[in-house]
């Protein structure tokens, strides 16, 4: 069994201090492999998502209730450091989202902001993050054109990119292919299981079809409860609870 | 006549009327430019721009002094106008989006960009001029400046409400503090915009006199100090165009020609640059 | 969404900043009132509210002043500056947005834009150089021989024709305001949704129909925000009236008689004023000017944002 990335015991969330949103969720992330959450619409599986680096945390009156524990601490606590902990878990919105920015300083913006300014540095940096995200050989001419000269798919890499650029140890992928064209989104794919060596992933995804190719494995969210968490292959072809088939087998959702 | 013939003779006629009120408003526009560069460009020589003015009878006499002062007062006003006006709308869009001390200023806001200049002359006077003892540029420079903040704050204000709320929290969920987020993503991402703000901005004060009509006064000598009354551009037209003389109506004419043309020029750069951005 | 981090100082810092910088509006506003009450102290306790607002008077050697000359001047302008000015900028919205053809459009716009961009002075001053000349030379001797003959109206056109008079600077206002009211009522218009209007003509309305029974009813919102914000800016107007109208403090019943309006007299005699009781009152008419400029703004303001919030719909 491999070793525990993250942990969440009994977790609740409440947005604006009263809408129960999570429900005493508990999940083991392990590290270095791909675990997707999957869902029907409203289930919860953003909200959980968006807890593991504290996204709530920009709205007034969201409210956790247990632990998130992450490398032996627990992420919820008020003493946490919101920056440096996004500097270590980062996070793949679904749509693209590129700084007005050349390619170069988009990539180069995490860097900064950790205090690394030389330019020598910056460029390997940089050129490391985009071979990561199999968009180096694209791009490598074009470094100080604007973001938004690329395609969608592209700007998707590009975030990522960014995302890899400060080294997390976890990447959280928002639906991340859901505005993507089906080319771009089987590139981006390719990437995530291939980054998945060096990085631990977790991805939302309401494509059902994504989760069972990409991911280790698999959460099933419904009404803001974990109901199933395994394998994944043990998921879509012997899921223990009813909801869990049910979802699987396209009777809802 | 049928009931439906009827009915598309009244659209005709309407529609006529509506041409014809297009036609009027544009004649319009026409006549005033045609006239003011009909008459102003007679007066351009480079003695208007080199000479100070002379008293009426002797020949020579330029507006220098007006240029001169007409631009330090307008970029005094800018460089306190402009500041103020972009971090209030920073404020309005950003630490404070949504909330209803947001929306009272926004309001508040934009009742001052239609507020009588000349009360804000008449405000400028009392709190600047009188203690003072005397007109001076910088109640100029900040009656100007009070008109400005609200047409800079708003635009700032609309123009980074457009920039889309997951790009800042991207840049969130990579470890940047709000601060950094504004002032190095959001303010890219809305810099035309809130120049095109800035240049329309200045397009209105340029072409103000009101507010200067109490506050820098006038001043028919050369000064570049603020601290006492300082000639501008608006001002002087306002004086010349009222007196008795032709050479100052002459040259009441090509001041108010360079005045329209600068004007001109900056509104049409401002919503050009937000055309050629947002296309 | 408010995001005041406390945790971070440098961004404390700036929302403070940011804060302070916002706050500046209120203190503009603010300001304005408590120096304009102020000031007007003297002129307010020796001719009270009522008094002052009713009084004819405007007499600096009597020191005895009063506000319904100049509120009737203010009035009267912009009464029928609106009165030009409106009709004539919902026709050239129509014709913008109904009318044009595509390629039109545009530099329509542009020129819309450009004439409410030229500074107020210059309308001033072509009025008194241009206009005036021809309101005296033809047009006034040419309402005067017509309707200036007929019983009760023709009281409108009694007087020598000077070309500075209520006449000549209503004229003037409303080609000023006129850009601005037809850009506010373009805007609204074209906030109508394709499909209300393409279903109008889908049932065989004709194209007046569609504009009379759908445009504007639509709009009807943001073309009264956008008129009361016209009414707001020809009340404060000073420069393209001062040069024509001739500053007589008087009630007349002709329109080719010089007046006077509060901004006309505030440029005119502001620095002029020879004693504390006069500035005062000069003061009181500023202030009475920017009361009802506020309200009226306000009450413009008001509608513009009930016909954005239809529309965000």
């Amino acid at each position: 069994m491999p070793e525990v990335e993250l942990e969440a015991r009994s977790l609740d969330f409440y947005y604006g201090g009263h809408v129960h949103a999570l429900k005493a969720i508990n999940l083991t992330v392990h590290r270095k492999g791909v675990t997707a959450l999957i869902g029907p619409s409203g289930c919860g599986k953003t909200t959980l998502l968006r807890c593991f680096n504290r996204m709530h945390d920009l709205y007034p009156r969201n409210r956790y209730g247990g632990e998130i524990v992450f490398q032996g601490k627990n992420i919820l606590g008020q003493d946490t450091d919101l920056i440096n902990l996004r500097s270590r878990i980062g996070m793949v919105f679904q749509k693209p989202t590129p700084f007005p920015m050349s390619i170069f300083d988009n990539i180069a913006y995490g860097l900064k902001l950790k205090g690394i300014k030389k330019r020598m540095d910056l460029s390997e940096m940089v050129e490391q993050a985009l071979q990561h995200a199999a968009l180096w050989g694209e791009v490598k001419d074009k470094l100080n054109a604007s973001a938004y000269d690329l395609s969608g798919g592209q700007q998707q890499r590009l975030v990522i990119a960014r995302a890899l650029a400060v080294k997390p140890e976890v990447l959280l992928f928002d639906e991340p292919t859901s505005a993507l064209d089906p080319i771009s989104t089987a590139k981006i794919e390719e990437l995530a299981v291939a980054l998945k060596k060096e990085v631990t992933i977790i991805i939302v995804t309401h494509n059902m079809q994504q989760a069972a190719r990409m991911s280790d494995w698999t959460g099933f969210l419904m009404l803001g409860e974990l109901i199933e968490f395994d394998r994944t292959n043990k998921i879509f072809t012997a899921p223990s609870e009813k909801l869990t088939e049910d979802y699987i087998t396209g009777r809802f959702g | 006549m049928n009931a439906e013939k009827k009915r598309k003779v009244e659209s005709f006629l309407a529609l006529l009327m509506s041409t014809m009120a297009a036609a009027f408003g544009l004649f319009w526009l026409v006549f005033i430019l045609g006239d003011v560069l009909a008459h102003g460009i007679g007066a351009i020589t480079p003695g208007l721009f080199l000479n100070d003015p002379t008293p009426p009878g002797v020949e020579g006499g330029g507006l220098k002094n007006a240029f001169v002062g007409q631009v330090l007062i307008t970029l005094m006003a800018t460089f306190i106008g402009v500041p103020l006006g972009i971090l209030g709308g920073t404020f309005l869009a950003e630490y404070a989006r949504g909330t209803k001390t947001a929306h009272v200023i926004s309001i508040l806001a934009d009742i001052m960009v239609s507020v009588p200049s000349i009360v804000v002359g008449t405000f400028i006077y009392a709190i600047l001029v009188r203690p003072v003892g005397h007109f001076n540029g910088w109640a100029g420079a900040v009656a100007l400046a009070v008109i400005m903040i609200p047409v800079v704050l708003r635009t700032t204000e609309d123009m980074l409400s457009l920039v889309p709320w997951t790009i800042r929290e991207a840049a969130f969920a990579l470890g940047a503090p709000y601060y950094k987020v504004i002032i190095q993503v959001v303010y890219r991402g809305a810099a035309t915009g809130i120049l095109t703000g800035i240049i329309l901005s200045i397009a209105r004060v340029a072409g103000e006199t009101a507010p200067l009509l109490f506050t820098s006064f006038n001043n028919s000598f050369f000064s570049v100090n603020m601290n006492g009354p300082i000639s501008s551009l608006t001002v002087t037209i306002f004086q010349y165009a009222m007196g008795p003389y032709d050479e100052w109506h002459a040259q009441a004419w090509a001041a108010a020609f360079i005045i329209t043309i600068i004007v001109l020029a900056l509104t049409i750069t401002g919503r050009m640059i937000i055309k050629w951005r947002y296309k | 969404m408010p995001i005041i981090q406390r945790k971070n100082a440098a961004d404390f810092s700036f929302s403070l900043i940011t804060a302070a910088a916002s706050f500046t509006i209120v203190l503009m506003i603010g300001g304005i009132l408590a120096v304009l009450v102020r000031e007007s102290g003297p002129a307010i306790e020796k001719f009270g509210v009522i008094g002052f607002l009713t009084s004819t008077d405007w007499n600096p050697v009597t020191k005895s002043f009063g506000a319904a000359t100049t509120i009737f001047g203010t009035l009267v302008t912009t009464a029928i500056a609106l009165s030009i000015a409106v009709p004539t900028a919902v026709g050239i919205a129509i014709f913008v947005t109904e009318i044009a053809p595509n390629f039109l459009k545009g530099p329509i716009g542009i020129a819309i834009e450009l004439l409410a961009a030229i500074p107020s002075i210059i309308y001033g001053m072509w009025g008194l150089f241009t206009l005036a000349p021809i309101m005296t030379k033809y047009v006034e001797p040419a309402l005067q021989h017509s309707i200036g003959k007929v019983p009760v109206v023709g009281s409108l056109f009694q007087g020598t024709p000077m070309g500075i008079d209520l006449l000549t600077a209503s004229v003037i206002l409303s080609i000023m305001i006129i850009p601005f009211t037809a850009s506010i009522s373009r805007d609204s218009f074209n906030l109508t949704p394709s499909v209300v209007k393409e279903s109008a003509y889908a049932i065989g309305a004709t194209k007046w129909e569609v504009v009379k029974n759908v445009v504007l009813p639509y709009s009807k919102l943001g073309v009264f925000g956008g008129v009361a914000l016209s009414l707001g800016r020809a009340l404060g107007e000073t420069m393209a009236v001062a040069f024509v109208l001739g500053n007589n403090h008087q009630i007349t019943s002709s329109l080719l008689d010089a007046a006077a309006t509060i901004t006309v007299t505030l440029a005119n005699e502001f620095t002029e004023a020879d004693s504390d009781i006069y500035l005062s009152s000069l003061f009181y008419l500023a202030l009475v000017l920017f009361v009802l400029s506020f309200v009226i703004l306000a009450v413009a303001k008001f509608f513009l944002l009930r016909a954005g919030r239809r529309y965000s719909r």
